[in-house]
């Protein structure tokens, strides 16, 4: 009867302590379809995928394979029946190689000897044939995250899968990638692979899905065709309510200068030459920088010079008229500096530690949180996480006792977004800040960012999607190479001018 | 419906969970003992089984049960002090394997104190600390500044520490034997106080401070990982050490540090027990004493919990001093340190249980309603 299903997930119900995951969804995937799964973070998305993925067993519910039933109790089951997925957050060895990372698991073997030349081979087809570059034989803690993405997706492109789950697979990549990955997976949807494609990027559903489900606090919406809906339809299916696209923002009114950095240079940890070359940029009271970019240039370096998690290797870097150059990192965050780091689950957060544990990651020594013995003060932690877990609408099944591993990836980072902003620091920097989450919660920190700006605070962001370095900064700047090669007021700048700056074809001096 | 419900609940905390798995591992232990047992001599096993159960119950009169039962817990104060060794840096991300190293410098430093230079308890005591400290601090600084494995240095350290202790104390050993001379004859001062608690044990006069004293660090051990400052960073290091660079923590510092505590504590646990005479040590031992092995039995049985080490230890050392009991004329002598052996390695295998123990409660709890 559901023949025409590649998938068919039906009545799909998933409990966790405290928090209905999944409540009775349905979802089906016709063959040679782009469906788009969307949803708010926490809406259920990625739990219902690990379930199809065998990550998770559901409590109710069944699912159907060509119309067949199936049970898939673990990865391996899913691999068998030909499911494949890139995760949001990559399950890549660190230390191996991308090839080695590529064929872990299905790795072509001759007496019992690696036949690594023709799995290599293989891979340069794929990459070539679907434009995804990597370098097959650099080790993956070495390279970007997004050549990290593009090394998931040619796993499983690898393994021959015909059922392919991409969640949240553009949230890094630049926008001439995105388009390049729109067209892969319509060409893998011509050939007759089924993708599932989870996003709450509306523009970029609109463009690529057949169809879109859409959830919403763990429950089914709807399912819709794309050809006759909108995305105001789809974001109010989403949220439940209207969303604005835009930001609200009165002009900048620009104050003293907060960051000075002059020729700064920081050492690559990939290369010998240096990631970020004398770079020398200000930053004022009251403004939004943005340092926009395409990944893996300089950026991330030049934000580990700032905060002091890497050494520079020459230059200054002066904050309120502090020489900061040499200081500890603590030093700077209790002068003044918040990070909302790049990477939320490798810096920004102890994962098996508790919400409140957390939230006071950068503060615990002070007076407010622990005694002169140096024991912390357990009343008033609990008593701070739950303030901000009240006026950040930080979400969890079990208040400020949440392992912080078991929330949501947008909960996550409303974490940390408290922690650092609720320091009322005089220069905030952060870091692709919305990366992998959806418009509800982009909505809420792209406004946060403003409200530190309109206080009279320093705002650096460094970001790679032009959207939002065009709705949320006064002033950019485009770093390439290690250098910053151009300065853009957003209001007389076009996108397609930014992007010939971003992939180096045009640059000009600029003086800090 | 509901009971059913709060049993899951039970069954989820991890306090009873490391409990149920603990008990799990000693089951197993047992069993498997048990089985090595029968292959030996089919006809003593059950007998033998009991017998290392029964440790000090072996006696039939009260008093002498006490007294053994002192024996026990005698030994059981060094080997809670090499646990929480291994625990305390175990949450910090370390795995000191090099406790056993610590424990002999300790070992070496409090009787050297006591024996060649005649000072009393309390100095000898402090020796056992520095002297664990400095092996422990020498690794740390290794790992902080070069970054060379804890545990590589830590072995090293062992062999390095044995017969360094072994030169050191040739020259206050019995001229006919290779053992060290008695506290009891050369330096009483030295002997840690009784203070009273030898009466209860049936005038047993190893029963020293020293096991109240090692329940009490526990307990300290278990206030600074819980309540302060420097246990909060000393997890957040554990768990996730960017993110606890990111937040501005020492980590270079915090190495040291704990390696340091890590060291002073098994160090203070050799002093332990060589100060209240029950054993003395034999200049030509060629192996680390088994004490700061047993130690990383003890701290994963515990369920790395310093309270629940406080069991565990009582057990494994319950289960060795037991295994002497083994009829000598069935069993041949090496036995019973197999049997307590083999137990002792299955109790390692608590983490291991937990984990498969948590995936049955999640599948079963998917299963039930499909």
């Amino acid at each position: 009867m559901a023949e025409e299903y590649a998938i068919e997930m039906r009545n799909i119900t998933k409990r966790f302590p405290g928090i209905v995951a999944n409540d009775n969804i349905t979802l089906q995937l016709k063959k040679g379809e782009i469906h788009a799964l969307l949803g708010e973070n926490g809406a259920g998305k990625s739990t219902l995928m690990s379930v199809l993925f065998g990550l998770y067993q559901a409590e109710e519910g069944s699912i159907y394979k060509d119309g067949k039933e199936v049970h898939i109790k673990d990865p391996n089951d899913a691999n068998d029946l030909g499911i494949g997925m890139v995760h949001q957050h990559f399950k890549l060895v660190q230390c191996f190689t991308v090839l080695d990372n590529i064929i872990l698991g299905v790795e072509t073997t001759k007496n019992g000897i690696l036949q690594k030349d023709e799995a290599k081979k293989k891979i340069m087809e794929l990459s070539d044939k679907y434009g995804l570059s990597v370098d097959p034989d650099a080790k993956i803690e070495d390279i970007t995250v997004g050549m990290q993405q593009r090394t998931e997706i040619l796993k499983m492109l690898y393994r021959e899968n015909d059922i392919l789950i991409f969640d949240e697979p553009t949230a890094v990549l630049t926008p001439g990638e995105i388009d390049e990955l729109m067209e892969i997976m319509k060409g893998l949807a011509k050939e007759g692979k089924s993708i599932l494609f989870i996003s709450h990027k509306l523009n970029e559903i609109m463009a690529v899905a057949d169809r879109c489900t859409v959830l919403r606090r763990g429950k089914y919406i709807g399912t819709v065709e794309i050809e006759k809906t909108t995305k105001e339809e789809l974001s109010k299916m989403m949220v439940g309510r209207d969303v604005k696209f835009e930001v609200d923002k009165k002009p900048a009114e620009i104050g003293e200068t907060i960051l000075s950095v002059r020729d700064m240079t920081v050492a690559s940890k990939l290369h010998k030459n240096n990631a970020v070359k004398n770079v020398s940029f200000d930053v004022h009271a009251g403004e939004v920088l943005c340092i926009a970019g395409i990944d893996g240039n300089g950026q991330t370096e030049l934000v580990y010079g700032l905060t002091g998690l890497e050494p520079v290797v020459s230059g200054n870097i002066n904050l309120m008229g502090r020489d900061i150059t040499k200081a500890s990192i603590r030093e700077r965050s209790t002068s003044g500096m918040s990070h909302i780091p790049e990477d939320r689950q490798k810096h920004g957060l102890v994962l098996d530690y508790s919400l409140a544990y957390n939230l006071i990651l950068q503060r615990y020594f002070g007076d407010e949180f622990s005694t002169k013995g140096g024991f912390l003060k357990q009343g008033s932690i609990k008593a701070y996480a739950d303030r901000l877990i009240e006026k950040y609408d930080v979400r969890s099944g079990r208040g400020a006792d949440t392992l912080v591993r078991s929330m949501s990836g947008g909960n996550q980072q409303k974490a940390i977004i408290a922690r650092e902003l609720d320091k009322n620091p005089q220069l905030l920097i952060a870091v692709q800040p919305t990366r992998g989450l959806d418009v509800g919660a982009i909505e809420y920190i792209h406004s946060q960012l403003i409200a530190q700006r309109d206080a009279g605070h320093a705002v650096l962001l460094v970001s790679l999607e032009l959207e939002e370095v065009f709705s949320v900064s006064d002033r950019i700047l485009v770093m390439y190479e290690g250098e910053i090669v151009g300065e853009f007021d957003p209001k007389t700048t076009t996108r397609e001018e930014l992007g010939l700056y971003m992939s180096g074809a045009k640059r000009k001096e600029v003086a800090a | 419906m509901n009971t059913e419900k709060e049993k899951r609940t039970i069954l989820a905390n991890d306090g009873v969970q490391s409990f149920l798995t603990a008990l799990l591992c000693i089951v197993i232990g047992l069993f498997v003992g048990f089985i090595v047992l029968l292959i030996i001599s089919p006809q003593g096993a059950w007998e033998g089984i009991i017998t290392i159960l029964k440790n000090y119950f072996t006696y039939p009169s009260g008093p002498a049960k006490m007294k053994y039962f002192g024996n026990t817990l005698v030994k059981m104060a060094p080997l809670l002090l090499c646990a929480l060794s291994i625990q305390f840096c175990y949450k910090a991300g370390l795995f000191n394997i090099g406790a056993a190293g610590q424990y002999v410098a300790g070992a070496g430093a409090s009787l050297y104190g006591a024996l060649a230079l005649g000072l009393p308890w309390y100095v000898d005591v402090i020796l056992a600390i520095v002297a664990g400290l400095v092996f422990g601090g020498i690794v740390g600084i290794l790992k902080a500044y070069a970054n060379v494995n804890e545990v590589i240095s830590g072995i090293m350290l062992n062999w390095i520490g044995l017969y360094t202790v072994n030169m050191l104390l040739t020259g206050v050993k019995e001229t006919a034997s290779p053992y060290t001379v008695t506290l009891a004859s050369t330096n009483e001062s030295a002997l840690l106080p009784n203070m009273g608690l030898d009466k209860l044990f049936t005038n047993n006069k190893y029963v020293t401070i020293a096991i109240p004293l090692a329940i009490i660090v526990a307990i300290v051990i278990q206030i600074i990982l819980k309540k302060t400052v420097f246990g909060y960073e000393l997890q957040a290091t554990g768990y996730n050490k960017d993110a606890a660079k990111y937040s501005g923590m020492k980590e270079k510092k915090n190495i040291i540090l704990t390696l340091m505590i890590g060291g002073a504590l098994a160090g203070l646990g050799a002093s332990f027990l060589y100060l209240t005479g029950y054993e003395q040590w034999s200049v030509t031992q060629s192996s680390v004493p088994v004490m700061g092995f047993n130690g990383i039995a003890a701290t994963f049985l515990g369920g790395l919990d310093p309270i629940g080490t406080i069991f565990a230890s009582y057990f494994i050392q319950h289960i060795t001093s037991g295994g002497s009991y083994l009829d000598k004329a069935v069993y041949p002598s090496q036995v019973s340190d197999l049997i307590s052996a083999i137990i002792i390695y299955l109790c390692g295998f608590v983490l291991f249980f937990k984990t498969v123990f948590n995936k049955r409660l999640n599948a079963k709890k998917g299963g039930e309603k499909a």
